[in-house]
């Protein structure tokens, strides 16, 4: 079916509803590459027109991967939950985002609706949206899971701790680690990226991380982010392992380019239920994405690639997350140019995310080759949690040694928590009370000499000698 | 009149972590300290200064002449070339045409019916110009004398501008090498400006795909030592001529106390 609008006599036709979605994006470099942008920015902004007008009920009739061709698409097409979808059946895109900044779509309303609520559908109406329709919708959606610490309660802002080191020496991710704690993060995970994937180095860095979570009973989760298959091998070993990590995106096709299907995901998530480890939830996944995934495996399909991302949101909705983040400027500028074009991505993927009823936080970051810099960081991190983002990285000075881009520090953590009075995830505030690194207002404490975690520090010290 | 370290001391309002020993095990920026609860200002300046050198790395103008030149010195002939990327924007939003020649390099490469070599090298900017400016010379000045020991034939040295890693492929195929070896400026990161990389491929062409490939990278003077680097090239080489392959089923398995192209045996009758 093809779409088409007026313009003061000018006909703008599009030949598809994956057509119209790729040219009613907003700028973005990914999408020129691919060479499905709009030609110019009338046309862009004629192709949102056209959009606005289009049924939500025709994204469940026309799809923009066939459904015989793509298992993403079967899953979001055979997960449709329709009660949900009823309250908004007959809404046009336009109409939708309306309501959505109604006071008629409450929290809880929205929450009712979120199953209902396509990746197509989210992509489609955040690109009629600004950014302060972004962020307001998405602050209206909480989405709370649980393991050992509840996870996006209101009021909120958890942090992941990521001590990477390039040759994953235990000592060296254990100062990061320890810095982390003492500046109060590491609610949303201690996760680490590893140099090296070999099952063994996996194994031997997730007993490091639960004897050192065992050993000041820290109501947290560790993560080592590895492939699926090697966190199942672990799992057969009997390793330590809280979540199941894996990077997903909205195709089939780009999926197989990261080695996985929707099967392998399931089977990771029941070796780790098996487990039992949780104990405020049971949410048991750690998934990453972000916008160009898919053109990058060269597995679009024709699609843009921020719907492309939403679809991402629809595999991990599937499998229940703890945790759900896009790296959004890890993937450079050939994606996503500069400051402007990752800070609307960010809340874009965020706004998505939330609407669809996914935990998500956000890795605020950028590579050296991209037109951005801290300014730009602070611009997003601020932004998005005002929009109530679940969680955030943590870095040592913001500086990743071992994949070689900057996310935000345990230091902006703490700005974003000071300056919007957010707090840490309850039962982790409590802890970093109880452990003398904050005061009962939540502020950090100089460290006392006799902290228990001290005597760690003063241990690998020792042991570096 | 108050001394320097007192007006410091009185007026210093940041708080020291007590774990900074703890910097020993990692490079990673830990135990800063903190101003309120924001990073000091020394950190934060010395933050921006390698960011800064990062950023300059990937926009510093690739001086593909003064390469060249230094690269004849070593008596070897070279060709300049460029990608069909026209800017460094077009260059870093459009990596498909950086794995393209430009029209006119492609007819200038193939003008010159080059005969038939063992190794093309191909010496691109990439992300980083200052990575070649500073490494690729000392690089050639170690392998070039054992290239030319072991009787090995070099086609000429193209430098290129606004390269991706694939342009190599798009030359050894217009120049009849049987391996292509590309130096190429890596992307910076905060701590590692300067650091190059090198992509070895046999019987390259358009077409070719990263699994064919093996490399070298963090080559700089603070990382893999640029002699070192030529020597496992050597190694890498010898092996791919050989066993006329490369990439995943070509492992580096270098002995230890390896003597450079001693795994050359039989290829040159």
């Amino acid at each position: 079916m093809s779409y088409s609008a007026r313009i003061e006599g000018t006909i703008h036709t599009f030949a598809s509803l994956r057509e119209l979605m790729a040219k009613a994006t907003p700028l973005r470099s990914g999408d020129c590459l691919a060479g499905l942008a709009a030609a110019s920015g009338e046309e862009r902004v004629a192709a949102q027109m056209c959009l606005a007008d289009v049924p939500l009920a025709r994204f469940l009739e026309e799809q923009l991967i066939p459904y015989e061709e793509d298992e993403v698409t079967r899953l979001i097409v055979d997960t449709h939950d329709k009660d949900a979808f009823a309250p908004v059946s007959e809404m046009t895109v336009g109409m939708f985002r309306d309501w959505l900044l109604s006071d008629a779509a409450d929290g809880a309303v929205l929450k009712k609706i979120a199953p209902g609520i396509t990746p197509e559908m989210a992509a489609a109406v955040s690109k009629l949206m600004r950014l302060q329709d972004l962020i307001y919708v998405a602050s209206k959606c909480r989405v709370v899971v649980g393991f050992r610490d509840t996870i996006g309660l209101p009021g909120t802002l958890a942090v992941r701790i990521q001590p990477n080191h390039p040759t994953d020496d235990a000592r060296g991710i254990a100062a990061s680690t320890l810095d982390g704690l003492f500046y109060g993060s590491g609610d949303a995970v201690i996760g680490i990226n590893p140099a090296t994937d070999n099952l063994k180095n996996v194994c031997v860095l997730l007993d490091m991380l639960d004897n050192l979570r065992q050993r000041y009973d820290i109501p947290t989760q560790s993560c080592v982010l590895t492939h699926v298959t090697t966190t199942i091998q672990a799992i057969e070993k009997g390793a330590p392992v809280d979540l199941v990590f894996q990077s997903i995106a909205g195709t089939e096709g780009a999926n197989k380019s990261f080695g996985i299907n929707l099967a392998m995901l399931r089977e990771g998530r029941e070796a780790a239920l098996s487990l039992n480890r949780g104990t405020v939830g049971n949410n048991v996944m750690y998934f990453e994405t972000g916008q160009g995934s898919a053109l990058s495996a060269n597995a679009h399909r024709g699609v843009d690639q921020q719907t492309c991302e939403a679809r991402a949101y629809a595999v991990a909705r599937e499998f229940k997350p703890l945790l759900v983040n896009t790296v959004v400027g890890f993937i450079g500028p050939e994606y996503l140019y500069d400051g402007k074009q990752i800070a609307r991505a960010g809340l874009e993927d965020h706004f998505c995310g939330k609407l669809m009823g996914v935990p998500m936080g956000v890795d605020v970051c950028y590579t050296n080759h991209a037109e951005a810099d801290q300014d730009d960081m602070d611009a997003l991190l601020t932004l998005l949690c005002t929009a109530g983002c679940n969680y955030i990285m943590g870095v040592p000075g913001a500086d990743d040694i071992m994949l070689n881009y900057q996310s935000t520090s345990y230091h902006d953590a703490l700005y974003a928590r000071r300056l919007l009075g957010l707090k840490p995830a309850p039962e982790f505030e409590a802890w970093l009370e109880k452990n003398g690194i904050c005061d009962s207002r939540g502020r950090l404490k100089p460290v006392s000499p006799r902290n228990p975690m001290l005597h760690m520090s003063r241990e690998l010290e020792r042991a570096g000698v | 009149m108050v001394s320097k370290g007192e007006v410091i001391l009185k007026n210093d309002v940041t708080v020291r972590d007590p774990w900074a020993g703890l910097r020993a095990f990692t490079d990673a920026r830990i135990a800063l300290g903190r101003a309120g609860v924001a990073i000091p200002v020394g950190e934060t300046l010395s933050f921006r200064l390698s960011h800064a050198r990062a950023r300059d790395a990937v926009h510093t103008k690739f001086d593909a002449e003064g390469v060249a030149a230094k690269i004849e010195g070593l008596g070897l002939s070279t060709i300049l070339v460029e990608s069909a990327a026209a800017t460094r924007a077009e260059y870093l939003t459009r990596p498909d045409l950086g794995r393209k020649l430009s029209r006119r390099s492609e007819t200038l490469l193939e003008d010159l019916h080059a005969e038939s070599s063992d190794l093309a090298l191909v010496v691109g900017d990439g992300l980083s110009s200052r990575a070649i400016h500073e490494n690729a010379l000392s690089f050639l000045e170690a392998f070039l004398p054992l290239c030319r020991k072991a009787g090995l034939k070099l086609g000429p040295v193209c430098v290129a501008s606004q390269s991706r890693v694939a342009l190599a492929d798009a030359v050894c195929e217009r120049i009849h090498a049987k391996v292509v070896a590309i130096l190429i400026g890596e992307r910076p990161g905060l701590s590692s400006p300067d650091s190059m990389g090198i992509y070895m491929t046999y019987a390259a062409k358009s077409g070719t795909t990263d699994e064919a490939r093996n490399c070298i990278s963090n080559i700089r003077s603070a990382g893999f030592a640029p002699s070192l680097a030529a020597v496992k090239l050597a190694y890498l080489l010898s092996e791919s001529l050989v066993r006329k392959l490369s990439g995943v089923n070509l492992k580096d398995n270098q002995p230890e106390g390896y003597l450079p192209f001693s795994n050359l045996t039989g290829y040159l009758g």
